[in-house]
């Protein structure tokens, strides 16, 4: 009898397994890039006293999230090791080139009073630290879908923090006055710097007081 | 005089990490004992001497409209030079410090070159072309951030070393309790607020 040769099982990568779904859903709570990856924590806080730039700065984060892994997974295979960090560098910070471009061009209101955060895009700890540990060995596919999931993880804290701040700090929601000036004195400590601290603090204090897997992380 | 100004502004009043949340990433990170801190504080110092005027010199002779040619800007390659400038200076800030220190590079470790993505290194460069500062601002403007940033750094990690025997809950251990601290300092900074340097030095 001949030796037959059994051929190697190919991996088998669908489209939304469980394993994309698990990218999607992972960085929401258990992962999530700002309170248990400590990444993109600078602009979190920054960029969050409304929810309109705080929503801007979500979606910039994510496409640029999502299309440098894309890129970075499609070349991962052949970027000489010793150079890999401009290589990196180089591809974010042209997308991020193009996402400031087009808010200049697009949405100048938002874009002032984003002003030097867009550009610190790149140096977002979400951004590089994604591709170093995830698009550098996996797949474009699983890559793409895990920028999308890390940007959304991000995005949600950002809303919750700059709804909480708003809300408190002015009394409107995206510009839609809640707490009528009538009877509400906003409280501006929301609309300081600290504020932003504290609250992060504090949804820290919530996550893992829910979430108790993730007590004892630093 | 403006340049002292300037100075005094960037490291107590208008403080990287505390007033702009620049370098939080790091910042939380290494602020578990002071020595590391110190270390890392330094090295940002250093950077950021560096990168601020060299950076400027190419904003303003290089990238500027009619630099080079006459009537082009090429402002839209600022991002990506900026960032190049700054690798190629912690890579050699690097290998500076393996030589002279090796136990400080060993500290360290994975946060050295991870200056590069320091959100204040680039955040200070950022604000000097905004702010459009001359030589001697910009100078003033980034040495004077880099000492904002390694004060917090030292003073957080400070506090932490002797919170390690305090009987804080346990979910808000670590990270949660890093912010709130943070933010404690940031309200004492504040009270810096509105100072004008300029009423002292002239």
């Amino acid at each position: 009898m001949a030796d037959t040769k059994v051929a190697p099982k190919k991996e088998e990568t669908s489209l939304f397994g469980t394993k994309e779904r698990k990218l999607l859903t992972d960085p929401l709570n258990d992962d999530n890039p700002i309170t248990v990856q400590v990444l993109g924590v600078c602009s979190a806080l920054a960029v969050t006293s409304q929810v309109k730039p705080a929503l801007i700065m979500a979606i910039g984060l994510t496409v640029v999230t999502a299309m440098s892994n894309l890129v970075i997974s499609m070349m991962r295979t052949s970027i000489p090791p010793a150079i890999r960090m401009i290589v990196q560098l180089l591809v974010v910070a042209a997308l991020v080139q193009v996402v400031s471009d087009g808010l200049q061009a697009f949405m100048y209101d938002v874009y002032a009073e984003l002003s030097v955060f867009i550009g610190l895009i790149i140096t977002n700890c979400i951004v590089m630290g994604r591709l170093e540990a995830f698009a550098m060995a996996n797949k474009p596919w699983q890559s793409f879908i895990d920028g999308i999931g890390n940007g959304l993880g991000y995005g949600v804290i950002l809303i919750i923090m700059a709804t909480i701040r708003e809300i408190l700090g002015k009394g409107t929601w995206f510009g839609i006055t809640i707490l009528s000036p009538e009877w509400y004195v906003p409280n501006n400590l929301m609309l300081l710097p600290c504020a932003s601290l504290f609250l992060m603090g504090v949804i820290i204090w919530i996550q893992r007081g829910f979430n108790t897997k993730l007590v004892g992380k630093s | 005089m403006d340049a002292l100004n300037i100075f005094i502004k960037a490291a107590f009043i208008d403080n990287m990490v505390l007033a702009y949340f620049l370098g939080m990433c790091s910042y939380l990170a290494v602020s578990k004992s002071v020595k590391t801190a110190l270390g890392l504080g330094v090295a940002v110092v250093f950077v950021l001497a560096f990168t601020a005027p060299v950076n400027w010199i190419i904003t303003n002779k290089i990238l500027a409209e009619g630099a080079i040619i006459e009537g082009i800007s090429f402002d839209f390659l600022g991002l990506i030079i900026y960032i190049s400038v700054i690798a190629g200076l912690v890579q050699f800030l690097e290998m500076f410090i393996e030589k002279v220190s090796p136990s400080l590079y060993n500290a360290l470790g994975i946060f050295l070159p991870l200056i590069t993505v320091n959100c204040a290194i680039l955040g200070a460069t950022l604000f000097i072309v905004a702010r459009e500062y001359n030589f001697a601002e910009a100078t003033a403007f980034g040495i004077g951030s880099g000492v904002g940033w390694m004060l917090a750094i030292v003073a957080l990690a400070a506090i932490r070393e002797k919170l390690r025997t305090a009987n804080i809950p346990a979910p808000l251990q670590g990270l949660g309790i890093a912010f709130i601290i943070t933010g404690l300092m940031g309200i004492a900074f504040m009270s810096l607020l509105g100072l004008n340097p300029a009423t002292y030095f002239g």
